[in-house]
């Protein structure tokens, strides 16, 4: 069937050189057609090049941590590790908590209530990295700087966070981003 | 003048009737005729090439003795510096020669500004110009995260994440180039792969670059065509010998930074292993990036519905966007500032404006430094979007002289000396 219909084109073609309206019409079919199945072909090779520059599977494994809370004491942080990420855990004093508390209704950048922001108000858990170029900031150690607002302070660029790490000064869009977390019991709590 | 040359060599001969590559070469590199007024501004081209072929080449040695693994890289790199043989002397001219090659590029960028040498018909040859400099930027990047200290690690920290200022897009497009949910071992390996692959992206664009300069032969200072035989010479050995005594006065100055002051150019802290979980107390990109870095930090409000964070990364991105339309914003009919007596001093403003932006780059982001790097931001886009176009009409610019040879030799030149030239 397919030689046959060539067959035709090819002697048509021989008889005359100028192609008839149809024979235009099927060979920009057929020229469309190829480039489009090239095209989807071609697609279809570069998504697994694409697709293989992200987390892979044992990347994405490493997905939950368990925290014993029992040594920390009021006013103390320490900072662990999730997904490569440092997690910043703070025992939070009642003066931090009241400040916080109290700039519910301040102008913030990105409206969050602290209560919204904790499970227990004593224990504020958030990624610590800084949402707007991805540095750690300060804060952590008591000898550290705690920026204006007595909350966390990102060197690189000059955010302060308060003492709920909601965005207060400086060039970061977000708050710091709290993750996924569980209290397993009164001491200790699963990321992830 | 052009004609074409006969191979006595018989070998020569028969390869360049079947392959013209040594005709191609007398008639591009022997008797291309060349403006006889360039001065010394015009070794800065043939300088970079010579940079990229030593890049490449200590390149080239030290990846066979580089480990791309984040618990290997560091140390690799100082294996290289104390137990390889000579590998501090290859290191250090490879480092270094990251510093030289973009000396020498913002020389021969600032050259052109003053010169005119962007304006028609030479905005593809500028055109490819900035497309070499973005290339050199990111080759420069990748290739600083390679020795994995502090700042390698958090400077790629930092610039990946200005992916992140894109709406909705901005968080996939960030895993995606790390490979993961931070600047891991993933981020190194691929990181690894593109620094050696982009010298050669950039090997075919100056290629592309050589071939636009040739079609339109070189600008000079006087910024007039070359209207006879008389305002030209052969490239060589004119030019040959011009561009060698240049090339000995960069290296001795090349060789000073890599015998006496090899970590000039660099940052103490890159010699502290790479540490996660320890922002360095103040990060700093490599000299070369710090006044874009600090138009990146000069944003620090929002406009409107755009917040900070993405203004600031299209405000650093523009800077560079922005001299690709430079041969359209200049409106002026003169090319050479040497005839420009307002622009003239505009031009070393906005030479200076860079300088204190590099200056505010460099230091913490505080006090009167964040209104500096403000204004000098400012004043960056105000020279290319409002000073070039209205300067270029408003200007009265001084009479051109009839022809290079008149400029040069005091008027040899057979055409009338009747004012403007037609650029």
């Amino acid at each position: 069937m397919v030689n046959e219909i060539e067959g035709v084109g090819m002697s048509e073609a021989t008889q005359s050189p100028e192609s008839t309206e149809d024979d235009v019409d099927r060979r920009d079919f057929l020229v469309l057609a190829t480039a489009a199945v090239g095209a989807v072909g071609a697609a279809s090779f570069v998504w697994p090049l694409v697709d293989s520059m992200n987390p892979s599977a044992e990347v994405l494994a490493l997905s939950k941590i368990e925290v014993d809370l029992g040594p920390i004491e009021e006013g103390q942080s320490i900072t662990v590790v999730w997904q490569g990420k440092p997690v910043f855990i703070r025992r939070r004093t009642k003066v931090e908590i009241s400040a916080a508390v109290k700039d519910d209704g301040a102008d913030l950048r990105q409206k969050e209530k602290d209560a919204d922001r904790t499970q227990k108000p004593e224990w504020l858990v958030m990624i610590g990295i800084c949402t707007h170029l991805g540095c750690i900031p300060l804060g952590q150690k008591a000898v550290e700087t705690k920026g204006e607002y007595g909350g966390w302070f990102c060197p690189c660029h000059g955010s302060h966070y308060d003492t709920s790490g909601r965005i207060r000064k400086g060039p970061a869009p977000l708050n710091l981003e709290v993750p996924k977390y569980k209290f397993l019991d009164d001491k200790s709590i699963r990321i992830g | 003048m052009s004609s074409a040359p006969q191979w006595k060599n018989p070998v020569i001969r028969w390869v360049d009737e079947r392959l013209p590559v040594f005709t191609y070469i007398d008639h591009e590199y022997n008797q291309f005729p060349v403006p006889k007024n360039l001065n010394y501004f015009w070794n800065f081209g043939a300088l970079a090439m010579i940079v990229l072929v030593t890049m490449v080449v200590t390149g080239i040695v030290l990846a066979m003795q580089y480990t791309p693994h984040v618990d290997y890289a560091f140390g690799s790199v100082e294996r290289i510096m104390r137990d390889v043989n000579y590998g501090w002397l290859i290191r250090y001219i490879h480092m270094n020669g990251g510093s030289m090659f973009f000396i020498i590029v913002y020389i021969h960028i600032f050259r052109g500004l003053y010169y005119g040498s962007y304006k028609s018909p030479r905005e593809l040859l500028w055109m490819l110009g900035v497309v070499i400099l973005l290339l050199m930027m990111a080759t420069a990047f990748l290739g600083y995260v390679l020795p994995w200290g502090q700042m390698s690690f958090w400077g790629a920290t930092v610039i990946t994440n200005l992916f992140s200022a894109l709406p909705i897009i901005g968080e996939p497009i960030v895993t995606w180039l790390w490979g993961g949910f931070a600047v891991d071992n993933a981020t190194l390996n691929r990181f690894f792969s593109l620094h050696y692959l982009m010298p050669f992206v950039l090997f075919a664009v100056v290629g592309l670059h050589v071939v636009a300069l040739h079609v339109t032969g070189s600008n000079n200072p006087t910024g007039i065509e070359i209207k006879g035989p008389q305002d030209s010479v052969p490239f060589n050995p004119y030019f040959t010998a011009k561009d060698s005594v240049g090339l000995g006065v960069f290296l001795i100055f090349f060789a000073y930074f890599v015998f006496f002051a090899p970590n000039f150019f660099g940052e103490v802290d890159n010699y502290i292993e790479a540490n996660p979980m320890q922002t360095p107390p103040h990060i700093v990109p490599e000299w070369y990036f710090l006044p874009f870095y600090a138009m990146l930090r000069a944003i620090t409000f929002d406009v409107f519905f755009i917040p900070a964070k993405l203004l600031g990364v299209m405000v650093m991105g523009a800077s560079i966007m922005i001299l690709f339309i430079v041969p359209w914003l200049d409106t002026s009919k003169v090319r050479s500032a040497r005839y420009r007596p307002v622009y003239k001093w505009l031009f070393w403003v906005l030479v200076i404006d860079c300088f204190v932006l590099g200056y505010v780059g460099a230091k913490p982001p505080e006090g009167v430094l964040v209104l500096m790097g403000q204004l000098g931001t400012a004043y960056y886009f105000l020279h290319f979007l409002v000073i070039m176009p209205i300067v270029g009409k408003l200007e009265t610019p001084l009479p051109l002289p009839a022809s290079i040879s008149e400029a040069v030799s005091g008027g040899s030149a057979n055409s009338s000396p009747s004012g403007m030239e037609k650029p």
